[in-house]
Protein backbone atom coordinates (compact mmCIF):
# COMPACT_ATOMS: atom_id res chain seq x y z
CA UNK A 1 0.00 0.00 0.00
CA UNK A 2 1.41 3.33 -0.99
CA UNK A 3 1.00 6.70 0.59
CA UNK A 4 -1.94 8.81 -0.47
CA UNK A 5 -4.44 5.95 -0.46
CA UNK A 6 -6.66 7.46 2.15
CA UNK A 7 -6.82 11.09 0.98
CA UNK A 8 -10.57 11.28 0.95
CA UNK A 9 -11.52 14.02 3.38
CA UNK A 10 -11.74 16.82 0.80
CA UNK A 11 -8.10 16.29 0.04
CA UNK A 12 -7.06 16.70 3.67
CA UNK A 13 -4.38 14.45 5.10
CA UNK A 14 -5.70 12.48 8.05
CA UNK A 15 -4.10 11.77 11.43
CA UNK A 16 -6.14 9.01 13.11
CA UNK A 17 -6.51 8.83 16.90
CA UNK A 18 -7.39 5.34 18.15
CA UNK A 19 -8.37 6.18 21.74
CA UNK A 20 -9.36 9.35 23.57
CA UNK A 21 -6.50 8.90 26.07
CA UNK A 22 -3.87 8.88 23.29
CA UNK A 23 -1.24 11.59 22.85
CA UNK A 24 -0.17 10.38 19.41
CA UNK A 25 -2.08 9.87 16.14
CA UNK A 26 -1.25 7.78 13.07
CA UNK A 27 -0.92 9.72 9.80
CA UNK A 28 -2.62 8.09 6.79
CA UNK A 29 -0.39 9.83 4.23
CA UNK A 30 3.15 11.21 4.07
CA UNK A 31 3.03 14.57 5.83
CA UNK A 32 5.66 17.24 5.14
CA UNK A 33 7.15 19.75 7.61
CA UNK A 34 4.72 22.60 8.34
CA UNK A 35 1.87 20.76 6.63
CA UNK A 36 -1.56 20.71 8.32
CA UNK A 37 -3.52 17.52 8.82
CA UNK A 38 -6.98 16.77 10.09
CA UNK A 39 -7.06 14.87 13.40
CA UNK A 40 -9.89 12.34 13.36
CA UNK A 41 -11.10 9.83 15.96
CA UNK A 42 -11.68 12.30 18.77
CA UNK A 43 -15.11 13.74 19.61
CA UNK A 44 -14.37 16.87 17.59
CA UNK A 45 -12.03 16.95 14.62
CA UNK A 46 -9.18 19.46 14.79
CA UNK A 47 -6.16 20.61 12.84
CA UNK A 48 -2.59 19.67 13.64
CA UNK A 49 0.50 21.17 11.99
CA UNK A 50 3.36 18.73 11.48
CA UNK A 51 6.59 20.10 13.00
CA UNK A 52 8.64 17.84 10.74
CA UNK A 53 8.14 15.17 8.09
CA UNK A 54 6.06 12.22 9.33
CA UNK A 55 5.95 9.19 7.02
CA UNK A 56 2.71 7.38 6.13
CA UNK A 57 1.63 5.01 8.93
CA UNK A 58 3.88 6.66 11.51
CA UNK A 59 2.95 8.54 14.67
CA UNK A 60 2.66 12.28 15.22
CA UNK A 61 2.57 13.89 18.70
CA UNK A 62 -0.77 15.54 19.55
CA UNK A 63 0.80 17.65 22.33
CA UNK A 64 4.22 18.66 23.60
CA UNK A 65 5.73 15.62 25.33
CA UNK A 66 8.38 15.96 28.04
CA UNK A 67 11.29 13.50 28.23
CA UNK A 68 10.14 10.50 30.27
CA UNK A 69 6.47 11.13 29.56
CA UNK A 70 4.35 8.08 28.68
CA UNK A 71 3.42 7.78 25.00
CA UNK A 72 -0.10 6.43 24.63
CA UNK A 73 -1.69 4.69 21.65
CA UNK A 74 -4.81 2.46 21.84
CA UNK A 75 -5.22 4.09 25.27
CA UNK A 76 -2.13 2.19 26.48
CA UNK A 77 1.50 3.08 27.13
CA UNK A 78 3.63 1.95 24.19
CA UNK A 79 6.81 3.53 25.55
CA UNK A 80 8.14 6.80 26.99
CA UNK A 81 9.60 9.85 25.28
CA UNK A 82 13.40 9.47 25.27
CA UNK A 83 13.73 13.24 24.60
CA UNK A 84 11.30 16.18 24.54
CA UNK A 85 8.94 15.86 21.54
CA UNK A 86 7.11 18.97 20.26
CA UNK A 87 3.44 18.95 19.27
CA UNK A 88 3.37 17.85 15.64
CA UNK A 89 6.67 15.98 16.00
CA UNK A 90 7.43 12.54 14.56
CA UNK A 91 7.38 9.83 17.24
CA UNK A 92 9.41 6.72 16.48
CA UNK A 93 12.37 4.62 17.65
CA UNK A 94 14.70 7.66 17.65
CA UNK A 95 12.74 9.38 20.45
CA UNK A 96 10.65 6.59 22.01
CA UNK A 97 11.99 4.05 24.48
CA UNK A 98 10.15 0.96 25.66
CA UNK A 99 11.63 -1.20 28.42
CA UNK A 100 9.32 -4.05 27.43
CA UNK A 101 11.09 -4.50 24.12
CA UNK A 102 11.66 -2.60 20.90
CA UNK B 1 -32.42 -9.63 15.72
CA UNK B 2 -30.82 -8.76 19.00
CA UNK B 3 -30.59 -11.37 21.71
CA UNK B 4 -30.53 -14.58 19.65
CA UNK B 5 -29.35 -16.34 16.53
CA UNK B 6 -30.95 -19.13 14.53
CA UNK B 7 -29.07 -22.34 15.26
CA UNK B 8 -29.49 -26.12 15.03
CA UNK B 9 -30.32 -27.39 18.53
CA UNK B 10 -28.15 -30.32 19.67
CA UNK B 11 -28.94 -32.93 22.29
CA UNK B 12 -26.44 -31.53 24.81
CA UNK B 13 -27.92 -28.02 24.81
CA UNK B 14 -25.48 -26.52 22.30
CA UNK B 15 -26.48 -24.97 18.95
CA UNK B 16 -24.84 -25.42 15.58
CA UNK B 17 -24.42 -22.61 13.08
CA UNK B 18 -24.12 -25.34 10.44
CA UNK B 19 -25.45 -28.87 10.06
CA UNK B 20 -22.67 -30.85 8.43
CA UNK B 21 -21.25 -34.35 8.92
CA UNK B 22 -17.59 -34.57 10.02
CA UNK B 23 -15.52 -37.51 8.75
CA UNK B 24 -12.52 -37.63 11.10
CA UNK B 25 -9.57 -40.00 10.64
CA UNK B 26 -7.99 -40.97 13.95
CA UNK B 27 -4.67 -41.36 12.16
CA UNK B 28 -3.08 -40.11 8.94
CA UNK B 29 -3.19 -43.66 7.51
CA UNK B 30 -7.00 -43.33 7.24
CA UNK B 31 -6.94 -39.91 5.53
CA UNK B 32 -7.58 -41.01 1.93
CA UNK B 33 -10.45 -43.29 2.94
CA UNK B 34 -11.99 -40.44 4.95
CA UNK B 35 -11.66 -38.07 1.98
CA UNK B 36 -13.25 -40.55 -0.44
CA UNK B 37 -16.17 -41.07 1.95
CA UNK B 38 -16.71 -37.32 2.25
CA UNK B 39 -16.61 -37.00 -1.55
CA UNK B 40 -19.35 -39.62 -1.81
CA UNK B 41 -21.62 -37.68 0.55
CA UNK B 42 -21.80 -33.93 -0.21
CA UNK B 43 -22.41 -31.96 2.97
CA UNK B 44 -19.80 -33.96 4.83
CA UNK B 45 -16.20 -32.85 5.41
CA UNK B 46 -13.07 -34.97 5.82
CA UNK B 47 -10.37 -33.76 8.22
CA UNK B 48 -7.06 -34.80 6.64
CA UNK B 49 -4.16 -34.53 9.09
CA UNK B 50 -0.62 -35.94 9.33
CA UNK B 51 -0.69 -37.27 12.92
CA UNK B 52 -2.34 -39.81 15.26
CA UNK B 53 0.55 -42.27 15.60
CA UNK B 54 4.23 -42.36 16.66
CA UNK B 55 3.56 -39.45 19.01
CA UNK B 56 4.13 -39.26 22.75
CA UNK B 57 3.27 -37.09 25.73
CA UNK B 58 1.65 -33.69 25.35
CA UNK B 59 2.08 -33.74 21.57
CA UNK B 60 -0.17 -36.83 21.37
CA UNK B 61 -2.51 -35.31 23.96
CA UNK B 62 -3.02 -32.16 21.86
CA UNK B 63 -3.79 -34.26 18.76
CA UNK B 64 -6.28 -36.40 20.70
CA UNK B 65 -8.01 -33.49 22.42
CA UNK B 66 -8.19 -31.45 19.21
CA UNK B 67 -9.77 -34.23 17.15
CA UNK B 68 -12.25 -35.00 19.94
CA UNK B 69 -13.05 -31.28 20.26
CA UNK B 70 -13.74 -30.94 16.56
CA UNK B 71 -16.04 -33.94 16.70
CA UNK B 72 -17.89 -32.32 19.59
CA UNK B 73 -18.36 -28.95 17.82
CA UNK B 74 -22.11 -28.34 17.37
CA UNK B 75 -21.68 -27.33 13.70
CA UNK B 76 -21.43 -31.07 12.95
CA UNK B 77 -24.74 -32.91 13.30
CA UNK B 78 -22.97 -36.25 13.10
CA UNK B 79 -19.45 -37.66 13.09
CA UNK B 80 -17.94 -40.62 11.29
CA UNK B 81 -14.66 -41.75 12.84
CA UNK B 82 -12.36 -43.53 10.39
CA UNK B 83 -9.60 -45.63 11.92
CA UNK B 84 -6.88 -47.88 10.56
CA UNK B 85 -6.97 -50.24 13.54
CA UNK B 86 -3.46 -50.24 15.05
CA UNK B 87 -2.80 -46.53 15.60
CA UNK B 88 -1.54 -44.98 18.83
CA UNK B 89 -4.63 -42.75 19.09
CA UNK B 90 -7.35 -45.37 18.85
CA UNK B 91 -10.54 -44.63 16.89
CA UNK B 92 -12.54 -45.93 19.86
CA UNK B 93 -10.94 -43.35 22.13
CA UNK B 94 -11.84 -40.66 19.59
CA UNK B 95 -15.45 -41.89 19.40
CA UNK B 96 -15.72 -42.17 23.19
CA UNK B 97 -14.63 -38.56 23.52
CA UNK B 98 -17.36 -37.39 21.14
CA UNK B 99 -20.14 -39.71 22.40
CA UNK B 100 -21.20 -37.62 25.45
CA UNK B 101 -22.57 -34.95 23.08
CA UNK B 102 -25.33 -37.40 22.12
CA UNK B 103 -24.88 -36.57 18.43
CA UNK B 104 -24.98 -39.18 15.64
CA UNK B 105 -21.72 -41.12 15.73
CA UNK B 106 -20.37 -44.05 13.73
CA UNK B 107 -16.96 -45.71 13.45
CA UNK B 108 -15.41 -47.56 10.51
CA UNK B 109 -12.04 -49.32 10.84
CA UNK B 110 -10.12 -50.19 7.71
CA UNK B 111 -8.38 -53.30 9.08
CA UNK B 112 -11.76 -54.66 10.30
CA UNK B 113 -13.58 -53.94 7.03
CA UNK B 114 -10.90 -55.68 4.96
CA UNK B 115 -9.53 -53.09 2.55
CA UNK B 116 -9.78 -49.58 1.20
CA UNK B 117 -12.83 -50.08 -1.02
CA UNK B 118 -14.76 -52.00 1.62
CA UNK B 119 -14.03 -49.32 4.21
CA UNK B 120 -15.08 -46.56 1.79
CA UNK B 121 -18.32 -48.36 1.03
CA UNK B 122 -19.20 -49.05 4.68
CA UNK B 123 -18.24 -45.53 5.75
CA UNK B 124 -20.11 -43.89 2.86
CA UNK B 125 -23.30 -45.72 3.80
CA UNK B 126 -22.93 -44.53 7.41
CA UNK B 127 -22.28 -40.95 6.31
CA UNK B 128 -25.26 -41.07 3.95
CA UNK B 129 -27.58 -42.22 6.76
CA UNK B 130 -26.36 -39.45 9.06
CA UNK B 131 -26.65 -36.81 6.35
CA UNK B 132 -30.24 -37.83 5.66
CA UNK B 133 -31.16 -37.72 9.36
CA UNK B 134 -29.40 -34.34 9.76
CA UNK B 135 -31.47 -32.89 6.92
CA UNK B 136 -34.56 -33.16 9.15
CA UNK B 137 -33.06 -30.76 11.72
CA UNK B 138 -34.46 -27.23 11.77
CA UNK B 139 -32.96 -23.96 12.99
CA UNK B 140 -34.57 -22.49 16.10
CA UNK B 141 -33.95 -19.38 18.19
CA UNK B 142 -30.74 -19.90 20.13
CA UNK B 143 -29.60 -17.69 23.03
CA UNK B 144 -26.42 -15.72 22.41
CA UNK B 145 -24.94 -17.44 25.46
CA UNK B 146 -24.75 -20.48 23.14
CA UNK B 147 -22.64 -18.65 20.54
CA UNK B 148 -18.85 -18.82 20.63
CA UNK B 149 -16.75 -16.65 18.32
CA UNK B 150 -13.16 -17.46 17.44
CA UNK B 151 -10.79 -14.72 16.26
CA UNK B 152 -7.52 -14.76 14.36
CA UNK B 153 -5.75 -12.28 12.13
CA UNK B 154 -3.52 -13.27 9.23
CA UNK B 155 -1.96 -11.67 6.19
CA UNK B 156 -1.83 -8.54 8.34
CA UNK B 157 -0.73 -5.09 7.21
CA UNK B 158 -0.77 -1.71 8.93
CA UNK B 159 -4.54 -1.40 8.44
CA UNK B 160 -5.19 -4.51 10.59
CA UNK B 161 -4.21 -2.84 13.84
CA UNK B 162 -5.78 0.51 12.88
CA UNK B 163 -9.16 -0.56 11.50
CA UNK B 164 -10.16 -4.24 11.20
CA UNK B 165 -8.93 -5.45 14.61
CA UNK B 166 -10.36 -2.56 16.69
CA UNK B 167 -13.70 -2.85 14.83
CA UNK B 168 -13.80 -6.60 15.47
CA UNK B 169 -13.01 -5.85 19.12
CA UNK B 170 -16.14 -3.70 19.36
CA UNK B 171 -18.20 -6.59 17.94
CA UNK B 172 -16.52 -8.99 20.38
CA UNK B 173 -17.38 -6.69 23.31
CA UNK B 174 -21.01 -6.56 22.10
CA UNK B 175 -21.26 -10.37 21.90
CA UNK B 176 -19.76 -10.86 25.36
CA UNK B 177 -22.11 -8.19 26.79
CA UNK B 178 -25.01 -10.28 25.42
CA UNK B 179 -23.75 -13.39 27.24
CA UNK B 180 -21.82 -14.89 24.34
CA UNK B 181 -18.20 -16.01 24.19
CA UNK B 182 -15.21 -14.77 22.22
CA UNK B 183 -11.74 -16.28 22.00
CA UNK B 184 -8.46 -14.39 21.69
CA UNK B 185 -5.32 -16.46 21.02
CA UNK B 186 -2.07 -16.12 19.01
CA UNK B 187 0.01 -15.88 22.19
CA UNK B 188 3.21 -15.45 20.20
CA UNK B 189 1.71 -12.16 18.93
CA UNK B 190 0.62 -10.98 22.39
CA UNK B 191 4.03 -10.96 24.08
CA UNK B 192 4.62 -7.48 25.47
CA UNK B 193 0.98 -6.83 26.33
CA UNK B 194 0.72 -9.42 29.12
CA UNK B 195 0.43 -6.70 31.80
CA UNK B 196 -2.48 -5.12 29.88
CA UNK B 197 -4.21 -8.48 29.35
CA UNK B 198 -3.74 -9.35 33.03
CA UNK B 199 -5.35 -6.05 34.01
CA UNK B 200 -8.41 -7.09 31.99
CA UNK B 201 -8.81 -10.37 33.94
CA UNK B 202 -11.90 -10.85 36.13
CA UNK B 203 -9.84 -12.19 39.04
CA UNK B 204 -6.30 -12.43 40.34
CA UNK B 205 -6.29 -16.14 39.50
CA UNK B 206 -7.10 -15.47 35.85
CA UNK B 207 -4.53 -12.64 35.77
CA UNK B 208 -1.91 -15.11 37.06
CA UNK B 209 -2.94 -17.64 34.41
CA UNK B 210 -2.55 -15.01 31.66
CA UNK B 211 0.92 -13.95 32.85
CA UNK B 212 2.03 -17.58 33.22
CA UNK B 213 0.76 -18.58 29.76
CA UNK B 214 2.52 -15.71 28.00
CA UNK B 215 5.74 -16.18 30.00
CA UNK B 216 5.77 -19.87 29.04
CA UNK B 217 5.20 -19.00 25.36
CA UNK B 218 8.06 -16.49 25.46
CA UNK B 219 10.33 -19.09 27.06
CA UNK B 220 9.38 -21.59 24.36
CA UNK B 221 10.27 -19.06 21.65
CA UNK B 222 13.58 -18.31 23.37
CA UNK B 223 14.47 -21.99 23.38
CA UNK B 224 13.72 -22.24 19.68
CA UNK B 225 15.64 -19.13 18.61
CA UNK B 226 19.01 -18.07 19.90
CA UNK B 227 19.52 -14.65 18.39
CA UNK B 228 21.70 -12.16 20.23
CA UNK B 229 18.81 -9.71 20.39
CA UNK B 230 16.43 -12.09 22.16
CA UNK B 231 16.97 -10.45 25.54
CA UNK B 232 15.16 -7.31 24.46
CA UNK B 233 12.55 -9.15 22.37
CA UNK B 234 14.11 -7.70 19.23
CA UNK B 235 13.27 -10.88 17.33
CA UNK B 236 9.57 -10.14 17.86
CA UNK B 237 9.64 -6.96 15.78
CA UNK B 238 10.97 -6.68 12.24
CA UNK B 239 12.57 -4.03 10.06
CA UNK B 240 9.33 -3.98 8.08
CA UNK B 241 7.41 -3.26 11.30
CA UNK B 242 9.70 -0.27 11.99
CA UNK B 243 9.34 1.02 8.45
CA UNK B 244 5.57 0.69 8.76
CA UNK B 245 5.64 2.95 11.82
CA UNK B 246 5.59 0.50 14.74
CA UNK B 247 8.07 1.54 17.44
CA UNK B 248 7.85 -1.13 20.15
CA UNK B 249 6.80 -4.73 20.80
CA UNK B 250 3.96 -3.41 23.00
CA UNK B 251 2.65 -1.24 20.15
CA UNK B 252 2.81 -4.14 17.70
CA UNK B 253 1.06 -6.58 20.04
CA UNK B 254 -1.65 -4.07 20.98
CA UNK B 255 -2.78 -4.01 17.36
CA UNK B 256 -3.49 -7.75 17.57
CA UNK B 257 -4.90 -7.66 21.07
CA UNK B 258 -7.56 -5.16 19.96
CA UNK B 259 -9.52 -8.06 18.42
CA UNK B 260 -10.63 -8.83 21.98
CA UNK B 261 -12.17 -5.38 22.46
CA UNK B 262 -11.60 -3.27 25.52
CA UNK B 263 -14.65 -3.56 27.77
CA UNK B 264 -14.98 -7.33 28.22
CA UNK B 265 -12.85 -9.03 30.88
CA UNK B 266 -11.07 -12.35 30.55
CA UNK B 267 -12.85 -15.09 32.49
CA UNK B 268 -10.61 -18.05 31.67
CA UNK B 269 -7.36 -19.21 30.07
CA UNK B 270 -7.48 -22.64 28.42
CA UNK B 271 -4.94 -24.67 26.48
CA UNK B 272 -5.38 -25.28 22.76
CA UNK B 273 -7.22 -28.57 22.25
CA UNK B 274 -9.20 -28.01 25.42
CA UNK B 275 -12.69 -26.64 25.96
CA UNK B 276 -13.32 -23.70 28.28
CA UNK B 277 -15.56 -24.21 31.31
CA UNK B 278 -16.76 -20.59 31.38
CA UNK B 279 -18.59 -18.30 28.97
CA UNK B 280 -17.36 -14.82 28.12
CA UNK B 281 -14.02 -13.50 26.91
CA UNK B 282 -11.50 -16.35 26.75
CA UNK B 283 -7.77 -16.60 26.13
CA UNK B 284 -6.65 -19.74 24.32
CA UNK B 285 -3.06 -20.73 25.11
CA UNK B 286 -1.47 -21.61 21.77
CA UNK B 287 0.89 -20.26 19.11
CA UNK B 288 0.06 -17.80 16.32
CA UNK B 289 -0.25 -19.99 13.20
CA UNK B 290 -3.55 -19.06 11.45
CA UNK B 291 -4.68 -22.64 10.95
CA UNK B 292 -3.62 -23.88 14.37
CA UNK B 293 -5.47 -20.99 16.00
CA UNK B 294 -8.79 -21.54 14.22
CA UNK B 295 -8.47 -25.33 14.66
CA UNK B 296 -8.04 -24.84 18.42
CA UNK B 297 -10.98 -22.45 18.49
CA UNK B 298 -13.25 -24.86 16.60
CA UNK B 299 -12.13 -27.68 18.93
CA UNK B 300 -13.10 -25.41 21.85
CA UNK B 301 -16.61 -25.09 20.38
CA UNK B 302 -16.49 -21.92 18.26
CA UNK B 303 -19.24 -22.01 15.59
CA UNK B 304 -18.07 -18.87 13.76
CA UNK B 305 -14.59 -17.39 13.16
CA UNK B 306 -13.80 -13.72 12.44
CA UNK B 307 -10.56 -13.24 10.54
CA UNK B 308 -9.15 -9.75 9.89
CA UNK B 309 -6.72 -9.70 6.98
CA UNK B 310 -4.99 -6.60 5.63
CA UNK B 311 -3.36 -8.13 2.59
CA UNK B 312 -6.14 -10.66 1.98
CA UNK B 313 -6.17 -14.43 2.44
CA UNK B 314 -8.70 -16.88 1.02
CA UNK B 315 -8.48 -19.63 3.67
CA UNK B 316 -11.40 -21.27 5.43
CA UNK B 317 -12.32 -24.10 7.78
CA UNK B 318 -14.31 -27.24 6.87
CA UNK B 319 -17.85 -26.82 8.18
CA UNK B 320 -17.23 -23.58 10.08
CA UNK B 321 -17.82 -20.13 8.56
CA UNK B 322 -14.79 -17.83 8.55
CA UNK B 323 -15.75 -14.15 8.15
CA UNK B 324 -12.94 -12.18 6.47
CA UNK B 325 -12.60 -8.52 7.36
CA UNK B 326 -10.12 -6.16 5.74
CA UNK B 327 -9.21 -2.65 6.84
CA UNK B 328 -7.44 -2.02 3.54
CA UNK B 329 -9.73 -0.50 0.87
CA UNK B 330 -7.27 -1.47 -1.85
CA UNK B 331 -7.32 -5.13 -0.76
CA UNK B 332 -11.11 -5.07 -0.80
CA UNK B 333 -11.17 -3.54 -4.28
CA UNK B 334 -8.82 -6.24 -5.60
CA UNK B 335 -9.74 -9.29 -3.51
CA UNK B 336 -13.35 -8.57 -2.49
CA UNK B 337 -14.35 -12.01 -3.79
CA UNK B 338 -12.66 -13.47 -0.74
CA UNK B 339 -13.54 -10.76 1.77
CA UNK B 340 -16.86 -10.54 3.64
CA UNK B 341 -16.55 -7.11 5.25
CA UNK B 342 -14.79 -3.96 4.07
CA UNK B 343 -13.69 -2.02 7.16
CA UNK B 344 -11.57 0.31 5.02
CA UNK B 345 -14.13 3.07 5.52
CA UNK B 346 -12.62 3.65 8.96
CA UNK B 347 -9.45 4.93 7.25
CA UNK B 348 -11.10 6.72 4.31
CA UNK B 349 -13.49 8.54 6.63
CA UNK B 350 -16.62 6.90 5.24
CA UNK B 351 -17.40 4.99 8.43
CA UNK B 352 -16.71 5.36 12.15
CA UNK B 353 -15.11 2.59 14.21
CA UNK B 354 -18.23 2.07 16.36
CA UNK B 355 -20.53 1.81 13.34
CA UNK B 356 -18.18 -0.73 11.72
CA UNK B 357 -18.12 -2.72 14.98
CA UNK B 358 -21.92 -2.90 14.90
CA UNK B 359 -21.85 -3.99 11.26
CA UNK B 360 -19.43 -6.83 12.08
CA UNK B 361 -21.61 -7.87 15.03
CA UNK B 362 -24.69 -8.03 12.77
CA UNK B 363 -22.71 -10.08 10.24
CA UNK B 364 -21.61 -12.55 12.95
CA UNK B 365 -25.26 -13.15 13.93
CA UNK B 366 -26.37 -13.40 10.28
CA UNK B 367 -23.63 -15.90 9.45
CA UNK B 368 -24.29 -17.89 12.64
CA UNK B 369 -27.91 -18.04 11.46
CA UNK B 370 -27.10 -19.45 8.03
CA UNK B 371 -25.67 -16.72 5.77
CA UNK B 372 -22.67 -18.24 3.98
CA UNK B 373 -19.20 -16.76 4.31
CA UNK B 374 -17.23 -16.41 1.08
CA UNK B 375 -14.66 -18.96 2.27
CA UNK B 376 -17.47 -21.54 2.58
CA UNK B 377 -18.99 -20.74 -0.79
CA UNK B 378 -15.59 -21.19 -2.43
CA UNK B 379 -14.84 -24.43 -0.55
CA UNK B 380 -11.79 -23.19 1.35
CA UNK B 381 -10.72 -25.64 4.07
CA UNK B 382 -7.00 -24.96 4.64
CA UNK B 383 -7.25 -23.84 8.23
CA UNK B 384 -7.59 -27.31 9.74
CA UNK B 385 -4.06 -27.75 11.17
CA UNK B 386 -3.20 -29.56 14.39
CA UNK B 387 -0.63 -27.93 16.68
CA UNK B 388 2.51 -30.03 17.20
CA UNK B 389 4.97 -29.75 20.04
CA UNK B 390 8.70 -30.08 19.25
Amino acid sequence: MESGDFLHMEGRKIALVLDRRDNVAVVLADVGPGEDCLVRGLKAECDLRAAEAVPFGHKVALANLAAGEAIRKYGEEIGVAAAPIPKGGWVHIHNLHCARGM
Amino acid sequence: MAGFFMGYPRENGTYGARNHIAVIPSVFCAAAVAERIARNVPGSFAFRHPVGCSQVGEDLEITARTLIGIGRNPNYAGVLVVGLGCERFSPHELAEGIAPTGKMLETVIIQDEGDTLKAIEAGSRMARRMRRAASLEKRTEAPLSALMLGTNCGGSDMTSGLAANPALGIASDMLVAEGGSSILSELTELIGTEHILARRAVSEDVARDILAAIAAMEERLKNQTRHAGDEKRKHLISTGNYEGGLSSVVEKSLGGMKKSGSRARFVEVFKTGGAPAKKGLLLMDGPGHDGEVTTGEVAAGAQVICFPTGRGTPTGFPGVPVIKITGNPRTFARMGGNIDINAGGILTGECGLEAMGREIYAEILAVASGKLSRAEILGHDEQFCITRLP
